[in-house]
C-alpha cells in the first residue's frame, strides 16, 4: 500500500517527526512492520516514529458487534472514544473509562491504559478491555486479560503487535447529561480534603497553578454524575486557524485568566446539567487548542505520587506557583489503585497534570519537577512525556523488565520501536 | 417509507462513510464489495448504528455472475429499491500504457461492470416505482487528460449512461443522481502529489445524500469543482492538448 511522507507532531506540538505515513482502510491492509498511531493524543514523542514508517489507524473505526443487554462491544482500534459516548449514551451506555479529550481512540487508551474522572471507583481503561485483537507479524492473536502478553499490551506503548480491535465492557449510564456540582477550594489543604471525601462518581479539579501564598492550590472542584433529561445541543466546536504569538499565554494574562475562571463559579458553589461531552471532553470544543501555544508547541507534566506524598506535591505546585510558568491548563485528581499493565502509569494517591509553553525555562523546571517525582516515590505518565530519561522511567515502573521480556518475544526485530521508546531506551534492560 | 440501498464497492470509505448515514437514518444495507472480511465489519458497523437491515455480499464488477443474487436479496425486501455505485479503479496511466491490457479492467470496474448491474436492476426499481440509483463518477470523466485518460474515458462513458438511465428512470418515478467527485481523502488518493481542496469522504457522502433528497441531476463535490471543470472544460482543444493539468 502506498504511503505518503510527513511531518507529524505529538499533541505538544514539541517534538516532531518525519515518517512515511500507511492509512489503511481495510483489515487486509494493516501492516505489522511498523508502529500503530490514533489520533496523536499523546503530548510527546510516543506517537512518532522518525525516519520510518508509522500506521495511521483512524480509517479502521467500525463497531463489530454490541450487546444491548450485556453491554459487551467490540471495535476497531481507530474507533474515538468521543463517538463511542456519542453513539451509546442516548442507547444508556458510556465507556467505562474516558480521558480528557474524545479524540483518542481505542487503540490509544489500551496503549496508555487511560484514566479518566472515574479511576477512583473504576480503575483505569485496561480493566475493561476483555480481549484484544493483536496482528504480530502475519499471525492474528486474541488476547485476554490476566495473561503475560496482556500486561505487555495494555499500557504497553504499542510494543507487543499492532491492536485491529478489543472488546469493550460498557458502563450503563442513566442517560446522555450530566449533573454537575462545582465548588471553590479555597487552597491546597481543603482541596485535597474535598478530594478524599467525594463520594461523586466522576471528580475533577482545576488547580490555579499561579496562585502562591495563602491561595496555593486553590481552584475548583467539579463532582459529575449522569442522568437523564434535555439540554440544549452543544455549541459547534471552534477552530484556532493559526499559532498564537508567545504572549498569549504569558504570565499576566495567564493570571488575569485564572483569576476570573476561580471566580466563575459562585461562592457557595454551584449545579448544573450539562451535554456529556461538555464535562467529559471540555476542550475538544475547540479544535486544535493546542495552537494556542504558539508554534514552539507545550509540554505536559504528569505525575502521580503516593497518598502519603501529598507534601512532596505541594512543594511542586509551590515551585511552578513561583515560577510564574504555568498555563490555565492544570488538573488535580485523587486516583484509586486501578491498574492493569506492566507500564500503567496509576497508583493510589493523587495525580497533577500542568501545562508549560516549551521554553527553555520550562524545560528546567520540568527536569527539577520530575526529580521531585523520583524522589517522592511517584511516576511519570508516558502519554505525557517528552522530556524524562530511561534511568528515571525504569525506576518508576518496576515491572519494565517483565514488560521488556513479552516485547522481546512479541517483535524480536523492533519493528514497532517508536521515538519514545528509543529516547528512553525502553527496549533494552 | 421502507427504503433499502444496494452500496456497490461497499468497501470504499466514501460508500463506508454513507452506508453509515444511511444506518444512522434507519435504512436497510445490502453491502456489495470483494472483500467479504472487510464489508462484514462495515455491515456489522451499520447494523450497531441502526439499520433495518445489514447484510455483506459477495460483488465483483468483472464478475456478471455475482449480480444477480444481489439483486435477488434486495427484491425480497419491501419497499423502494435504491443503489449506490461506488466501484471503479484507477491504475497509473503510466502502468496503462506499458500494458494496454490493463484498459480493459479499467473499464470494466469503472463503467461496463456497474452499467450491466443497474440493467439488471432498473427493471426491479420501475415495477416499484421509485427509489434512486447513485452513480459516483469522477471530474476525470469531463475531460480526458494526459495523466489519466482511461480512467477518464471509462467515467465519462458511465455519466451518459447514468444520464440516459435517468432518463428512463424518470419515466416510473425513479431517479438517477451522476456524482462528480473532485479530489477526496481516499485510499486511492493517499500519497498522490499534487492534491489540492481534498475532501473528506464524509462531507462527500453528506453531500450526496442532499443531492439524492433533492433530487439532483449532477452532483459535483465539495461544488466548486462544477466552477473548475466548466473553466477546464471550455479550454479550446488547440490550446487544452498543449496543457499538463
Amino acid at each position: 500500500m502506498p504511503t505518503k511522507t510527513e511531518t507529524l507532531t505529538g499533541w505538544g506540538r514539541a517534538l516532531t517527526a518525519t515518517s512515511e505515513i500507511a492509512r489503511p482502510e481495510r483489515i487486509a491492509h494493516v501492516r505489522a512492520d511498523a508502529p500503530a498511531m490514533g489520533m496523536r493524543r499523546s503530548y510527546g514523542d510516543a506517537p512518532l516514529n522518525d525516519g520510518g514508517v508509522i500506521t495511521d489507524m483512524s480509517r479502521l473505526d467500525r463497531i463489530l458487534g454490541f450487546d444491548e443487554t450485556t453491554g459487551i462491544l467490540e471495535v476497531e482500534a481507530g474507533m474515538r472514544l468521543g463517538e463511542l459516548a456519542a453513539i451509546f449514551a442516548p442507547r444508556g451506555w458510556l465507556p467505562s473509562v474516558m480521558p480528557g479529550t474524545g479524540f483518542a481512540t481505542v487503540g490509544g487508551a489500551i496503549a496508555m491504559d487511560v484514566h479518566g474522572k472515574n479511576h477512583h471507583g473504576l480503575g483505569s481503561f485496561g480493566q475493561h478491555v476483555l480481549e484484544i485483537t493483536l496482528k504480530q507479524g502475519e499471525t492474528t492473536k486474541r488476547v485476554k486479560p490476566n495473561s503475560a502478553l496482556f500486561k505487555a499490551t495494555v499500557g504497553g506503548l504499542g510494543q507487543t503487535g499492532v491492536i485491529l480491535s478489543a472488546k469493550l465492557q460498557m458502563l450503563a449510564c442513566k442517560g446522555d447529561v450530566m449533573m454537575v456540582t462545582e465548588r471553590r477550594m479555597d487552597g491546597w489543604d481543603e482541596f485535597l480534603a474535598a478530594l478524599d471525601a467525594s463520594t461523586a462518581t466522576y471528580t475533577v479539579g482545576w488547580i490555579d497553578a499561579t496562585a502562591k501564598g495563602d491561595n496555593l492550590g486553590r481552584g475548583i472542584l467539579e463532582e459529575g454524575e449522569t442522568g437523564a433529561g434535555l439540554v440544549p445541543k452543544p455549541s459547534k466546536s471552534k477552530k484556532i486557524p493559526f499559532n498564537a504569538p508567545h504572549w498569549a499565554l504569558s504570565k499576566p494574562i495567564v493570571k488575569l485568566f485564572n483569576a476570573a475562571y476561580y471566580r466563575r463559579v459562585p461562592d457557595m458553589g454551584r449545579t448544573s446539567v450539562k451535554p456529556i461531552e461538555e464535562f467529559f471532553f471540555p476542550l475538544d470544543k475547540i479544535h486544535d487548542w493546542n495552537k494556542l501555544y504558539g508554534k514552539r508547541g507545550f509540554h505536559q507534566f504528569q505525575c502521580v505520587v503516593p497518598i502519603a506524598q501529598a507534601p512532596a506535591l505541594r512543594d511542586m505546585l509551590q515551585l511552578i506557583a513561583s515560577s510564574g510558568l504555568a498555563s490555565p491548563l492544570a488538573v488535580l485528581k485523587r486516583m484509586g489503585p486501578g491498574r492493569s499493565g506492566y507500564l500503567s502509569f496509576p497508583m493510589e494517591g493523587y495525580t497533577l497534570a500542568v501545562d508549560f509553553p516549551n521554553r527553555a525555562a520550562a524545560v528546567k523546571l520540568i527536569e527539577r519537577l520530575e526529580d521531585m517525582t523520583q524522589a517522592a516515590d511517584g511516576r511519570l505518565y508516558l502519554a505525557k512525556d517528552a522530556l524524562a530519561t530511561g534511568a528515571q522511567i525504569k525506576k518508576m515502573y518496576p515491572d519494565h523488565a517483565k514488560w521488556l521480556k513479552e516485547v522481546q518475544k512479541a517483535d524480536p526485530d523492533g519493528h514497532l520501536e517508536t521515538d519514545m521508546t528509543r529516547r528512553l531506551k525502553l527496549r533494552s534492560a | 417509507m421502507n427504503e433499502t440501498w444496494i452500496i456497490l464497492g461497499a468497501t470504499s470509505s466514501m460508500a463506508r462513510a454513507m452506508a453509515r448515514r444511511l444506518a444512522d437514518d434507519g435504512k436497510g444495507l445490502i453491502l456489495a464489495a470483494r472483500d467479504m472480511k472487510d464489508v462484514q465489519a462495515t455491515a456489522a458497523d451499520c447494523a450497531a448504528r441502526g439499520a433495518a437491515l445489514a447484510e455483506a455480499v459477495a460483488f465483483d464488477a468483472r464478475d456478471p455472475k455475482s449480480f444477480e443474487a444481489i439483486i435477488d436479496r434486495a427484491a425480497r425486501e419491501d419497499g423502494m429499491v435504491s443503489c449506490a455505485v461506488f466501484v471503479g479503479s484507477m491504475p497509473d496511466q503510466a502502468d496503462i500504457s506499458a500494458d494496454p491490457s490493463l484498459v480493459d479492467g479499467t473499464v470494466m470496474d469503472s463503467f461496463t461492470g456497474p452499467a450491466r448491474f443497474l440493467e439488471r436492476l432498473a427493471p426491479l426499481m420501475e415495477e416499484r416505482g421509485g427509489g434512486t440509483v447513485v452513480g459516483v463518477g469522477s471530474v476525470a470523466g469531463d475531460r480526458g487528460r494526459v495523466g489519466n485518460y482511461v480512467y477518464g474515458a471509462a467515467k465519462a462513458g458511465f455519466h451518459t449512461y447514468m444520464s440516459g438511465l435517468r432518463n428512463r428512470l424518470t419515466r416510473a418515478g425513479a431517479h438517477a443522481v451522476t456524482v462528480k467527485p473532485g479530489f477526496v481523502d481516499t485510499a486511492m488518493t493517499w500519497g498522490l502529489e499534487g492534491m489540492f481542496l481534498v475532501a473528506s469522504p464524509d462531507d462527500v457522502a453528506r453531500d450526496i445524500l442532499r443531492g439524492v433528497e433533492k433530487k439532483k441531476n449532477v452532483v459535483y463535490t465539495p461544488f466548486f469543482w462544477r466552477y473548475i471543470m466548466r473553466i477546464i472544460k471550455s479550454v479550446p482543444e488547440p490550446i487544452f492538448k498543449k496543457l499538463s493539468i
